[in-house]
């Protein structure tokens, strides 16, 4: 078998490459791409250790099955936000979505 | 790693680079049109270490979700908002952000990594017979001593979710 430390090692690197593209992309759209990295690098480690670790239990397909709900959720709200300070602001830089800055 | 099986080995560094390329791919690129097709090539990378890993259910619904929807999702957002005019200015303190990623990354290898790398056995125990099924999945989610409550949960979060981002995105017509 491969060994488990190579799923974390392409796990971390994908989810510090999310880190940054959430951190340094001034697009709003590309900041939520990069969240849809990291939680698929979190998906990964959760599938990897339960395959690892406890295979004959369920748990670790179960919350990689709900990473997936909150993935979606979280995928759709984000993008409608966007699109409604597009709207109001023109503009899909976060740093222009200062309504509620005092 | 004499035990690794090769063409096991080579199926996961081709999945590894599709998705690590992806990504950069995501988090480099000036256009965002673009930027959601290497997101597509990424999540299709995570489905294929899913395949890996013996979670086929969890590989169709990456692809079926992930790929088939949340990408689509992010097609429309570019498409309906000026993403793809705005090109010149790509990043904001560039590297800082990148060596807070490198740092991370070396912080998940020093706390993480390196201890499993070291405590591993390669133990040819773990038995493909003993690993859980997708009946079982099934099974478990709709179980009351397995996950119903947190799969109700799920699904009043995803319509709450759907309702919220039709209201946040509608066009209010006054």
């Amino acid at each position: 078998m491969i060994p488990l430390w190579l799923y974390l090692l392409v796990s971390a690197a994908l989810f510090s490459i999310g880190t940054f593209g959430v951190l340094a992309r001034r697009n709003g759209v590309a900041v939520l791409m990069g969240v849809e990295l990291m939680l698929n690098a979190v998906n990964i480690n959760l599938v990897a250790f339960w395959r690892y670790t406890a295979p004959s239990e369920i748990n670790g397909m179960a919350f990689a099955a709900f990473v997936f709900v909150i993935a979606a959720a979280e995928a759709a709200v984000g993008l409608a936000i966007i699109i409604s300070i597009y709207r109001s602001r023109h503009s899909v830089v976060p740093e222009d979505a200062s309504l509620l800055k005092g | 790693m004499g035990d690794v099986n090769f063409f096991l080995g080579l199926a996961f560094v081709v999945f590894s680079l599709i998705t690590l390329g992806g990504a950069v791919g995501v988090v480099t690129t000036r256009n965002l049109f673009r930027g959601t097709i290497w997101l597509m090539v990424s999540l299709f990378g995570v489905a294929g270490l899913y395949i890996l890993l013996e979670a086929p259910f969890l590989a169709a619904v990456q692809v079926l979700v992930y790929i088939g929807a949340i990408a689509i999702l992010f097609t429309f957002a570019v498409m309906l908002t000026r993403s793809l005019t705005q090109l010149s200015d790509r990043y904001n303190r560039v590297w800082v952000n990148l060596g807070g990623a490198v740092l991370l990354f070396v912080f998940l290898m020093m706390g993480v990594i390196l201890p499993t790398w070291y405590n591993w056995t390669p133990s040819p125990s773990i038995m493909t017979a003993t690993v859980q099924s997708t009946t079982d999945l099934g099974i478990a989610l709709v179980d009351k001593n397995g996950f119903v409550v947190p799969f109700e949960v799920a699904s009043i979060l995803l319509t709450a979710a759907m309702i919220g981002a039709i209201v946040i995105a509608r066009e209010t017509d006054d």
